[in-house]
């Protein structure tokens, strides 16, 4: 074998052989990339072309549109003498209110991995039921909550018939609360997926070390604090992504259980992108787009800070 | 072990924990058992104002038959199944592929490529709204389950690339090595040494996959409409309007379309939690 | 790009077609007639579905294709199909629903098909389906709106149908002392708060008035705006509506007509097939035309006409132009429109009404006594945008009346943008 190899070294071998390294991953890569370049990154691209014309989505943009450059942000942020948007400003302060109360879900899905982070009997199966909801598509979770909170004759309602009060117009009828019952309700798949990422955290916590912790007299709160936490950080790092993505996702919840009601209070920037263009009196593509950019704008501060954490992170890997 | 196990706690500790777990079982499982029993009611309880007493008869079977043979559930169904099986299958083969491009070869860009499809998973999918649309439509494959299954697969690509990329750098690298200096060719490499090993990445990101595009509901309102393509996800709103105010069928309704993601969990478990919680522990 | 041109090439190709059809035999026709419907409910679809065998029965060579949409995806969905797959008849709806569509070329002129004597039958819609004076479609139903009420509670409480808004008032305070609220309404989705507007406006300013206002030429904050806002106040003030009406939507409203704890619904007459389903006889439900607030005003109506277009892309253009010829003729009109079949109002004069009792005074209301004007309906009066803000406006009215300053403001910063 190694003379023959030999003997051919010095005659040119092919093309694809002698660059086999060099040109096999590119060959790999190659499907997946344009799928990924045709269905993410161009639309990504065009969708930013789309916010500086007005069009109504019919026929071509071309043809039927037309180009208005910075307009339709002009009309969202109130600049150049336009009247800024209030349904924009609604959807924005609600995005703002999901970020911060969708965050809640960490300590929460914490809480019940430390609870159910116990050797008794059946405890798997209790592990099982409680990430259950996490496994529910948000549609059923929209319509089992929006039945939870119905005004008249909902479980939600007479529980806090129980403590004297009802919110009038049901918890999702009136505006006051509409945001918050759908947060709510949001966090209960959101909850069980941290929980089950601490739970395995905390699978892997070194128990030599909490014994050393313990035999120096850190209990309670002082040892969740000073040893576990700092060695959950990688569960508390993919608990804050996925947390943060789903906060700005929220789509699904919303249209299912308000439809962006009642006036409008609803409403999140993903769900009035929609209600602007493909919702029956959408009409407005130029605009929808506008957001979308500025929701994709405020993700990518997210996206960029994710990235950053991970680049450190391989750079650590290889030295 | 955090924190300190209830064995060794006083037993009054420990009664009141083994009896305290159902009890917040059922507090956090509150509202899916509500629409359970919802879903047993007959549609006289609802007018009558009776949500939560006893129910005045059982109507489980009629209830959930109606679901079945009266609606197109079904249909939802099957077509939930069609567009969930390929869309797996699509997305573990390319993301195989960009996952071991990603994790073997060291070449300019390496990097760079990767962070792109990390990036791009965690896009707003409200920015690719309109233009997906319209190249389905140009394709002609708009309310089609191709078009759905299409646009899943590059998509989840980015998901599952990381996923499998993280996966593969784990693997011991001397085996790649030694199959090259034995000459095996590089795609050979991939089909006889890598590929063999990565069956358990394989299972967990089909399961996740699985999870995630049987519950999509975004995308299927913006590429499908009707029971010849929809899923069960839109299939199940179209199903209220149809059932409107009658609580009973929907709620069984929705407990149907909720089923094979939760099968497919328990059936699926350690394979789905080691996905979901890939890098969660290093 | 590439949509467009295949719509204009098939459009010439379909131009070529028809052009050589007619030489050969303006009666045969051949091909394929492809025909989206949003008429998705059963009714309606039943209807649809037989429209098109009897059209296929009288062309033979013909081959007949609809297509049903779900009435509500249907909505969007005719974005898309005008333009990469166009049908060559499609559902609609008349005036400001059609605009769009017709600005951006998507539906066909076809003024040819209104010429002569189908202007005069066809009178009471034409102005729904002209711009420019070139039409671009045809109507082939419509239906009144009105307040429909339980016959039998006003009978126990010695009321009578009112005619003036005094009478609408004293009425409403009757039902009230005995415990039953005055109206349904479910406005989750927001437009049958458009229909009480529609009727409060109409009545208190006028049918010029209300026209000029969703056209954009008067202004949301005017007098008699607040004039109409104050009527609808009096009455959210008197407790007249249902509670959290805006958690229901308006079959979820129905219910409280049914069981009697709301005497009357201010609907289309689409009302009358689910209330009739749920168990009221036509001796517990009637019909009254909505009262007269300002003396001496023109009362107009609300009607709704639903229609069919020949998209520009069409394929068989001259089959197309056949069947809405078909389908407006006197007698598929008096068909459809029975009860047995749409239960709603003929398009054609020279059509019969069928004998049901809210049919015919629907039609009596429509021809005699609204001498004002017909209207279609706010969110097909008003562009888009304005309809969506104006109707979230007004269920935010309905719920809090003290926002009335703010809300107006923002519907005429909407208006200053749209037109």
């Amino acid at each position: 074998m190694t003379i023959s190899t030999d003997s051919y070294s010095q005659s040119p071998r092919g093309w694809y052989k002698r660059n086999e390294i060099a040109i096999t991953p590119w060959l790999f890569l190659a499907p997946g990339m344009a799928f990924f370049a045709v269905y993410v990154i161009w639309p990504i691209w065009q969708s930013f072309g789309m916010s500086l014309y007005d069009w109504n989505g019919l026929g071509d943009i071309d043809t039927n549109g037309t180009y208005i450059g910075l307009e339709n942000y002009n009309k969202l942020f109130g600049l150049n003498g336009e009247r800024a948007d209030r349904n924009f400003q609604i959807s924005l302060w609600n995005n703002v209110k999901w970020l911060v109360l969708y965050l809640l879900a960490i300590p929460l899905g914490l809480f019940i991995a430390l609870f159910l982070n116990q050797n008794v009997r059946g405890i798997r199966l209790y592990k099982s039921l409680f990430f259950f909801p996490f496994v529910i598509s948000q549609v059923v979770v929209g319509l089992v909550f929006s039945w939870f909170y119905l005004p008249n004759g909902g479980l939600f309602s007479i529980m806090t018939g129980w403590f004297g009060f009802q919110i009038q117009g049901g918890v999702l009828g009136n505006p006051t609360t509409a945001t918050y019952g759908i947060i709510a309700a949001g966090l209960w798949p959101q909850t069980a997926y941290c929980m089950i990422l601490y739970l395995t955290g905390l699978n892997a916590v070194d128990p030599e070390q909490v014994e050393a912790a313990r035999l120096d007299g850190a209990k309670g709160r002082k040892m969740l604090w000073y040893v576990i936490l700092p060695q959950l950080k990688p569960a508390t790092f993919i608990a804050f992504v996925v947390t943060i993505i789903g906060a700005l996702r929220s789509f699904d919840l919303v249209s299912v259980m308000t439809g962006g009601g009642p006036f409008g209070s609803t409403r999140v920037l993903s769900f009035y992108v929609f209600e602007k263009s493909l919702s029956e009196r959408g009409l407005q593509y130029g605009y929808a787009a506008a957001v979308a950019v500025v929701l994709f704008m405020i993700m990518l501060v997210f996206i960029s800070y994710f990235l950053w954490a991970m680049y450190k992170d391989e750079k650590g890997a290889r030295s | 072990m955090f924190p300190t196990p209830v064995q060794k706690t006083s037993p009054a500790v420990r009664i009141s924990y083994q009896a305290f777990l159902p009890v917040a079982l059922i507090l956090w499982l509150l509202p899916l058992i509500a629409v359970m029993m919802f879903s047993i009611r007959p549609a006289a309880d609802f007018t009558a104002g009776n949500f939560w007493g006893w129910p005045s008869s059982f109507e489980g079977f009629t209830n959930y038959g109606r679901v079945f043979f009266e609606s197109a559930m079904p249909r939802y169904l099957l077509n939930s199944v069609l567009i969930t099986v390929p869309t797996v299958i699509g997305t573990v083969a390319l993301a195989c592929m960009t996952g071991f491009a990603l994790g073997v070869y060291k070449f300019k860009g390496n990097l760079l490529i990767f962070f792109m499809f990390i990036a791009g998973n965690f896009v707003p999918f409200q920015i690719l709204m309109v233009p997906v649309r319209d190249l389905t439509v140009d394709l002609g494959l708009y309310n089609t389950k191709t078009g759905l299954v299409l646009f899943h697969i590059a998509f989840q690509t980015g998901f599952a690339t990381l996923f499998m990329r993280n996966f593969i750098r784990a693997l011991p690298f001397p085996l790649i090595e030694a199959a090259r200096v034995e000459g095996v060719a590089e795609w050979r490499i991939f089909w006889y040494v890598v590929l063999p090993l990565m069956k358990p990445a394989i299972a967990a990101m089909a399961v996740l996959v699985f999870t995630f595009i049987w519950n999509d509901y975004f995308w299927a309102i913006v590429l499908t409409q009707g029971p010849e393509s929809q899923p069960v996800t839109a299939g199940i709103t179209s199903f209220n309007s149809q059932f409107r105010a009658a609580y009973h069928l929907m709620s069984a309704g929705s407990i149907v379309a909720a089923l094979p993601p939760v099968l497919m969990f328990f059936l699926m478990q350690k394979h789905f939690i080691a996905g979901l919680t890939l890098g969660a522990v290093k | 790009m590439r949509s467009i041109l295949k719509t204009s090439f098939a459009a010439f190709v379909a131009a070529g077609i028809a052009a050589s059809a007619m030489q050969a035999n303006a009666q045969s026709l051949t091909g394929t007639l492809s025909i989206f419907s949003d008429m998705s409910d059963p009714a309606p679809r039943a209807v649809m579905e037989d429209m098109a065998a009897r059209f296929g029965e009288m062309h033979p060579e013909l081959d007949v294709q609809v297509t049903i949409i779900d009435r509500e995806a249907y909505k969007t969905q005719i974005r898309n199909f005008l333009s990469a797959n166009p049908p060559d008849v499609a559902n609609w709806y008349a005036a400001n629903r059609m605009l769009p569509y017709v600005e951006a070329g998507l539906f066909d002129d076809v003024s040819d098909i209104w010429e002569g004597q189908m202007s005069e039958e066809l009178a009471s819609t034409k102005g729904a389906l002209t711009v420019d004076g070139a039409q671009y479609g045809v109507p082939y139903t419509y239906y009144q709106w009105g307040i429909y009420y339980r016959k039998d509670l006003f009978e126990q409480f010695g009321l009578s149908e009112p005619s003036t808004w005094e009478e609408e008032l004293a009425n409403c305070q009757t039902l009230l002392d005995n415990g039953i609220k005055c109206y349904a309404i479910g406005t989750r989705f927001l437009w049958t708060a458009g229909g009480w507007f529609d009727y409060l406006n109409m009545r208190t300013n006028g049918y010029d008035f209300h026209a000029r206002l969703t056209n954009g030429e008067e202004s949301w904050t005017s007098d008699e705006v607040r004039a109409t806002f104050a009527n609808w106040r009096t009455l959210i003030d008197m407790g007249a509506f249902i509670d959290d009406h805006q958690s229901l939507d308006w079959q979820e409203a129905l219910p409280f007509v049914v069981n009697g704890q709301a005497a009357s619904y201010l609907m289309g007459n689409f009302v009358v097939a689910p209330l009739r389903e749920a168990g009221l006889t036509d001796d517990q439900l009637d019909f009254y035309q909505f009262v007269e607030i300002t003396p001496g005003i023109p009362r107009g109506e609300d009607a709704p006409t639903d229609t069919f277009h020949i998209p520009s892309g069409a394929q068989n253009k001259e089959a197309a132009r056949e069947f809405l010829r078909f389908v407006v003729s006197a007698d598929n009109q008096t068909l459809i429109n029975n009860g047995q079949n749409l239960g709603q109002l003929p398009v054609n004069a020279m059509s019969s009404v069928d004998d049901d009792k809210f049919l015919q005074q629907g039609f009596d209301m429509l021809s005699n006594r609204a001498p004002g004007g017909i209207a279609q309906f706010f969110d097909r009066d008003a562009p888009a945008e304005m309809a969506a803000a104006g109707m979230e406006g007004f269920q935010e009215f309905m719920v809090f009346p003290d926002n009335l300053d703010d809300i107006l403001e923002r519907l005429e910063a909407t208006r200053q943008d749209v037109y």
